[in-house]
C-alpha cells in the first residue's frame, strides 16, 4: 500500500548498514499498526493538551503511508510540540530552537531514501526560526512540516507568540501585545511553497486526510495545525471547533468543488474587483461567480488570496489543502547534479591532488 | 637586499647587442602593489606558479582591502601580493620586499615604508600623473624630486608601452590599458628567468571564451618580456636555482584548496558521502567554491541561508550517515555556537572550519588572526569540550583536514579546525601524496547495525544508542534506515546508555564527566610532543600553534646560525594537548609563545600546566616578521643566561623567576 515513493540510499556504508540489517531481521516491515508507531516514553504534556489528539491522529495515520519506520525520520525544535519525536517509534531528533527546517533539509537533501517530517510549533517555526522555514519552503526540499498553532508560548509559560492576535494580554504584554501577527498560510504560500494546508488537531478526519496529501506531495509541505493550549490559550479556536459556530465560520477546501460553506451553504467565496476574493451570500450571486477550488494552480496568487479571507478574530477560516502544485525537489536536483558530474569527471582523486600544473623533483 | 649576490655567472647577449648580466641570488621577496582592479593577486599568482614550475621554494603574503573596489587610486584601494622564493627551504613570505613594483602613487605610499633602502623599486610613471599624486597627497612627484634617492628605482611607462604594443589588437584605450598587469609579469619572468609557458596556457584557457582578450593578454605579456630583454633600464637580470626537495611530484597549493582537498580525500577514504552547509564569508568561501566543484565524489554543497542553517544541515546530514562538514569564519562561529553545543550532546561527527580573520565582530574580514582559540575551545553554553586542531602551513591545512575528519568519525565529536587568512590565501609548493598512502578511515565508520544491549526492565536486544566504546567512549552510531534500531537523540541531556531525556543529578554530572573523558581521551590517539632542538641544549622553547609554524621556524635558524640553541615546539593538537607537553615545557628555564592574539594559548598552558609562559602578541592583520621574532627570542636568551638573583617575597626566599617549580 505504499503511496508515497522514496529514493535509493547512496552505495556505500550507509547503503551496507540499511542492507545488513535486512539480512538479519528481514525484510522491511510496511504493514504496521498505530500501536508499532508508540515508544516506551511517557508522554509528558498537559493533560487536555490538543498535542495529545495530534499524535494519536499522527500514530494511527502513519501505517497508511506503507513506510516502515526505520525510514521515517521525524525533527523538531523547541517548544511543546518538539517532544513529538520522543513519541514516534521512527528516528528522530530534537534539535535546538528554530532550526529543525535546516536540520531536515540536509538529511532530506543527502538521504533521498528517507521519509523526513517536521514538528515545529507557531514561536519555533515562525519567530526564531522563520528563516529557515521560508528557505526551506522555496527550495522544496522533499519533507513535511507540520507547524502545531496555539498563538502562544506554552513551554515559557504563557508569553505571546508571532500568530497571537494583536491586543494579546500575556504575562510579557500586561498592557496587549502591539505586534501584528503573521498569517502562516500567507507566510508560505509568499515563499513561493509548493503544498500548503490547514487543519484543525480535534477533526481526526480532515487533519488525517490533509497529512495524506502532504505526505505524498514531492517536495516541502506545510500543514498549519491549530492546536489548543488548554493551560495558556484555551479556547483559542473554539469559534472553529463549537458546532454552533464552526460551520458558519469555516471554509472547507475541496480540490474541484464550489467553496460554498455556513448552514445550508448560505455562504460562498467569488472574485472581488482587484483580483482577489470576497465572501458572498451564496443566494446573491449567480451560481457561475462561485469560484471551484483548484489547489494546482501555478501562480500562487489564488492560494494566497484564499488566505487572507480570514481575519484575526478567525473569522471565515479555509480548512484543507490550499495549494498543491508539482515542481522539481532540491535534493532530487542535488542527486541529478552529482550523477551528472560523475559523468562528465569520473571521480579520480590522484588526480584531482595532483590538479593541472604539477613538476618533478628526481632524486 | 639581504640576498647573498655572486659575481656575475654569465653574460647573456640580447637581441641589439646589449650585453646584460646574470646574478646569482640565494633568495628573493618580490611585492606587487596596485589598485584594487589592476589584477595585483592574478599578477601574483601567475607569478607564484611560474616560480613553482620553476622549482624554488616559496612563500605568499596576499594582502588586499575588504572592499571589492574601493575608489581608484586611493590609499584604502591598495592591494599587494608579496613572494619569497629561494634555492633552499623557506618558511616565510618574506619581512621586506627587495622589489617593489608600485603601479600607482597610492601603491608607492602605502608600501614604500617596508621597502628597505637600496632596494628595487620599479614604478609606472604613466600613472604619476597630477591628480592621482593629489589623490594620494603627494606635493610633488617623488619620481621627479629625488625623494626616491635611497632606492634603486627604474620608472617604467609600463600602461604607454602596454597600450602600445596592443595598438592593431582591436581593443579599445582602456580595454588595452587593463593587460599592464600582463605586461609587468612579462618583465618579470624576464628579470628572473621565470618559464613562461604556464602563462600563456593559463591567459588561454581562462579566455577560451574571448579569444581576442586572450590574445592581447599574451601579446602584453611577451612585450613585456621582450622590453625585459632589450632596453638598457634594466641591466641585470637574476637566476635563483632551484632549491632541493625530496623527490616526488609538487604543484603549488594554497590553504584553502589544500584544505577542500583534504576533505575530499577524507571522504574517499572514510567510504562516507561529503555534506558541507556553509553561508559564505570571507576568507572562508574559497573552501565552498571548490568542493561545489567535486560532486563526482559523493560530495554535496549546500549554500545554506545563514551560518546556523549550514552548521544546521550539516547536522542533519551527519545523523543520516553523512559526513557532515561545515566551513565559516569566526563571525560565523559565533553564530553556530548553539548548533556545536548540539553536536556536542548529540555526540555526532562534524568537521567545522574556522578560517580565521581579524575580530571582534566584522572586525577586519581580509586579514589574518588567531584569535579565535579560546571562542573554539570554549564558546559553547554549559561543558561543551570539542577537540581542536591547527594547520601549520598552506599544504599542511590537508592532513589537517584528514586528521580532523579521523577525530570526528573515530569519537563521534564535532571537531574545530582552526586556519586562518594567511594559511587560506598563501601559497607554497606541495608534494602531491600518493592515494594509497593517505589514512584509511573506514576503521572509524562502524554504524550499528544490531542491537547491542538489554533495557533497564531486563528487556533483551535493545539498541542503547548511548552505550560507549570502551576505549573511545564513542557512542553507537546507527543510521536512519537500519531496522529495529530507530532511537531519538536531540539537545536534552541524554540518559547514560539509553539516551532518554534524564534530568537526574547524578545521571548529569557522570554524563558530562564523561563527554570530557571522551574528548581527553583523544590524546591517546595522537603523537607526543615534537620539539625541534638540533643541539638538545636549548634552555628555551618557543611555542606556538597554526600558522605562526613559519615566522617562529625562520626566527629560530636565526638564533641557532648565531650560534645559540632554542627549542621549537609547535602543536597541531590544541584540545587535546600531546599527554608529555606539560612534562617538556617544564625542562626549559623559559618558554616563549608568541601570538596573533592576545595570548590566547599563553593563558590555556598557564592554566594547564602551572608553566611561566612568556607571552609575546601581535594583531596586525598581518604574520608576524622573522627578525622580530628572533629578537625577541634572542632578549630572552640573553636574559636567561645571567644568573638569576635570589627574591626576598612575602613568603622568605623564593626561587627566580628562571626556575620552573
Amino acid at each position: 500500500m505504499t503511496t508515497v515513493e522514496l529514493g535509493m540510499p547512496a552505495e556505500g556504508p550507509i547503503a551496507d548498514a540499511v542492507a545488513a540489517s535486512v539480512a538479519t531481521q528481514g525484510p522491511k516491515q510496511t504493514e504496521l499498526k498505530a500501536k508499532d508507531m508508540k515508544t516506551d516514553q511517557e508522554v509528558r504534556w498537559c493533560p487536555g493538551c490538543g498535542d495529545y489528539v495530534i499524535l494519536n491522529a499522527v500514530q494511527s495515520f502513519l501505517p497508511s503511508l506503507g513506510i516502515a519506520r526505520e525510514d521515517m525520520v521525524i525533527v523538531s525544535g523547541i517548544g511543546c510540540s518538539s517532544r513529538f519525536p520522543y513519541y514516534l517509534n521512527t528516528y528522530g531528533m530534537h534539535s535546538i530552537h528554530g532550526r529543525a527546517p535546516a536540520i531536515a533539509t540536509g538529511l532530506a537533501a543527502s538521504r533521498p531514501d528517507l521519509s523526513v517530517w517536521v514538528v515545529t510549533g507557531d514561536g519555533d517555526a515562525l519567530s526564531i526560526g522563520g528563516n529557515h522555514l521560508i528557505h526551506a519552503l522555496r527550495r522544496n526540499v522533499n519533507m513535511t512540516i507540520l507547524l502545531f498553532n496555539n498563538r502562544i508560548y506554552g513551554l515559557t509559560k504563557g508569553q505571546y507568540s508571532p500568530t497571537s492576535e494583536v491586543g494579546k494580554v500575556t504575562k510579557s504584554t500586561p498592557m496587549g501585545s502591539l505586534d501584528h501577527p503573521f498569517n502562516p498560510v500567507s507566510l508560505a504560500i509568499g515563499a513561493d511553497a509548493t503544498f500548503v494546508g490547514r487543519a484543525m488537531d480535534s477533526d481526526r478526519k480532515g487533519l488525517t486526510e490533509v497529512l495524506r496529501q502532504a505526505a505524498e506531495h514531492q517536495g516541502t509541505s506545510l500543514v498549519e495545525i491549530y492546536q489548543n493550549c488548554n493551560i495558556f490559550n484555551d479556547g483559542a479556536f473554539e469559534l472553529l471547533k463549537d458546532p454552533a459556530t464552526g460551520t458558519q465560520w469555516s471554509i472547507p477546501l475541496v480540490h474541484g468543488e464550489p467553496l460554498v460553506f455556513g448552514p445550508d451553504g448560505a455562504s460562498c467565496v467569488v472574485r472581488d474587483d482587484f483580483g482577489g476574493l470576497r465572501i458572498a451570500e451564496t443566494n446573491q450571486v449567480d451560481a457561475s461567480e462561485i469560484v471551484v477550488h483548484d489547489a494546482h494552480r501555478e501562480n500562487p496568487a489564488y492560494a494566497f488570496a484564499l488566505s487572507r479571507l480570514s481575519s484575526q478574530d478567525l473569522r471565515y477560516t479555509p480548512m484543507g489543502v490550499f495549494r498543491s502544485v508539482r515542481k522539481p525537489t532540491y535534493d532530487a536536483m542535488m542527486t541529478e547534479q552529482l550523477d551528472v558530474a560523475r559523468v562528465q569527471e569520473p571521480a579520480d582523486l590522484g588526480a584531482l591532488l595532483a590538479g593541472g600544473d604539477t613538476w618533478e623533483v628526481k632524486a | 637586499m639581504t640576498a647573498i649576490e655572486r659575481p656575475e655567472t654569465a653574460p647573456s647577449s640580447a637581441p641589439g647587442g646589449l650585453v646584460k648580466s646574470v646574478v646569482e641570488l640565494d633568495r628573493v621577496v618580490i611585492r606587487l602593489a596596485g589598485d584594487s582592479g589592476d589584477g595585483m593577486q592574478l599578477t601574483g599568482n601567475r607569478f607564484t606558479s611560474e616560480t613553482a614550475s620553476f622549482g624554488n621554494d616559496l612563500s605568499t603574503l596576499p594582502n588586499f582591502p575588504a572592499e571589492i573596489r574601493a575608489p581608484t587610486g586611493t590609499l584604502p584601494g591598495v592591494s599587494s601580493f608579496q613572494l619569497h622564493f629561494a634555492d633552499h627551504d623557506i618558511m616565510t613570505p618574506g619581512d621586506a620586499p627587495d622589489v617593489l613594483v608600485a603601479m600607482n602613487p597610492a601603491a608607492l605610499k602605502a608600501n614604500l615604508v617596508d621597502l628597505p633602502g637600496g632596494g628595487l623599486l620599479i614604478l609606472d610613471s604613466d600613472e604619476f600623473s597630477p591628480r592621482n599624486l593629489a589623490k594620494v597627497g603627494y606635493a610633488s612627484n617623488p619620481i621627479e624630486d629625488g625623494s626616491l634617492e635611497g632606492w634603486q628605482t627604474v620608472s617604467v611607462p609600463l600602461t604607454s608601452m602596454t597600450t602600445d604594443a596592443l595598438k592593431d589588437s582591436g581593443l579599445g584605450k582602456k580595454e588595452a590599458e587593463r593587460s599592464k598587469n600582463m605586461f609587468t609579469l612579462g618583465l618579470l619572468s624576464w628579470m628572473y628567468h621565470r618559464p613562461t609557458e604556464g602563462t600563456i596556457r593559463f591567459l588561454e584557457r581562462t579566455f577560451r571564451r574571448k579569444p581576442e582578450i586572450a590574445a592581447a593578454n599574451i601579446a602584453a605579456f611577451r612585450a613585456g618580456y621582450n622590453y625585459g630583454e632589450t632596453t638598457e633600464a634594466f641591466a641585470v637580470s637574476y637566476e635563483i636555482k632551484p632549491a632541493p626537495m625530496a623527490p616526488g611530484r609538487y604543484r603549488n597549493i594554497s590553504g584553502n584548496t589544500a584544505l577542500s582537498l583534504g576533505l575530499v580525500a577524507a571522504g574517499q577514504r572514510s567510504g562516507l558521502p561529503i555534506f558541507l552547509g556553509a553561508y559564505p564569508i570571507t576568507p572562508a568561501s574559497d573552501i565552498l567554491h571548490e568542493l561545489s566543484k567535486h560532486k563526482s565524489f559523493n560530495v554535496r554543497t549546500f549554500q545554506a541561508e545563514d551560518e546556523i542553517a549550514g552548521i544546521g544541515a550539516a547536522i542533519g546530514a551527519s545523523f543520516g550517515g553523512a559526513l557532515g562538514i561545515t566551513t565559516t569564519s569566526g563571525p560565523g562561529v559565533s553564530l553556530k555556537s548553539e548548533a556545536i553545543g548540539l553536536a556536542v550532546m548529540t555526540e555526532l561527527p562534524l568537521v567545522i572550519v574556522d578560517v580565521q580573520r581579524g575580530g571582534p565582530s566584522t572586525g577586519l574580514p581580509t586579514k589574518t588572526e588567531q584569535s579565535d582559540l579560546l571562542q573554539a575551545m570554549f564558546g559553547r553554553n554549559g561543558e561543551a569540550p570539542v577537540p581542536v586542531i591547527a594547520p601549520r602551513s598552506p599544504g599542511d591545512c590537508f592532513d589537517a583536514a584528514i586528521e580532523a575528519t579521523r577525530i570526528a568519525l573515530t569519537y563521534r565529536t564535532p571537531v574545530m579546525l582552526l586556519s586562518d587568512g594567511y594559511l587560506a590565501n598563501g601559497a607554497e609548493p606541495w608534494q602531491v601524496p600518493d592515494v594509497d598512502q593517505l589514512p584509511d578511515l573506514t576503521g572509524t565508520v562502524n554504524f550499528a547495525t544490531e542491537p547491542n544491549g538489554a533495557a533497564a526492565d531486563g528487556e533483551e536486544g535493545v539498541f542503547l544508542p548511548y552505550l560507549r566504546d570502551e576505549e573511545t567512549l564513542a557512542r553507537a552510531w546507527a543510521v536512519p534506515g537500519t531496522a529495529g534500531m530507530q532511537h531519538r537523540i536531540g539537545g536534552l541531556e541524554k540518559a547514560d546508555r539509553t539516551g532518554n531525556i534524564s534530568y537526574d543529578p547524578a545521571n548529569h554530572d557522570f554524563m558530562t564527566r564523561t563527554r570530557q573523558a571522551k574528548i581527553d581521551g583523544i590524546a591517546a590517539s595522537i603523537p607526543l610532543t615534537d620539539v625541534e632542538d638540533p643541539d638538545g641544549n636549548a634552555s628555551v622553547a618557543v611555542i606556538g600553534w597554526g600558522s605562526t609554524y613559519g615566522p617562529i621556524g625562520a626566527a629560530c635558524r636565526r638564533i641557532r646560525r648565531s650560534g645559540r640553541s632554542v627549542a621549537q615546539i609547535h602543536l597541531r593538537h590544541i584540545n587535546p594537548m600531546p599527554a608529555d607537553l606539560g612534562e617538556v615545557l617544564g625542562r626549559y628555564d623559559r618558554v616563549i609563545c608568541p601570538e596573533m592574539n592576545l595570548g590566547q594559548l599563553s593563558l590555556l598552558l598557564r592554566a594547564k600546566f602551572l608553566v611561566d609562559v612568556e607571552s609575546h602578541t601581535q594583531v596586525r592583520g598581518l604574520p608576524f616578521r622573522a627578525a622580530e621574532l628572533a629578537a625577541v627570542i634572542q632578549e630572552v636568551i640573553d636574559r636567561t643566561s645571567e644568573p638569576v638573583a635570589p627574591q626576598v617575597g612575602e613568603a622568605g626566599i623564593t626561587a627566580g623567576n628562571g626556575a620552573v617549580q
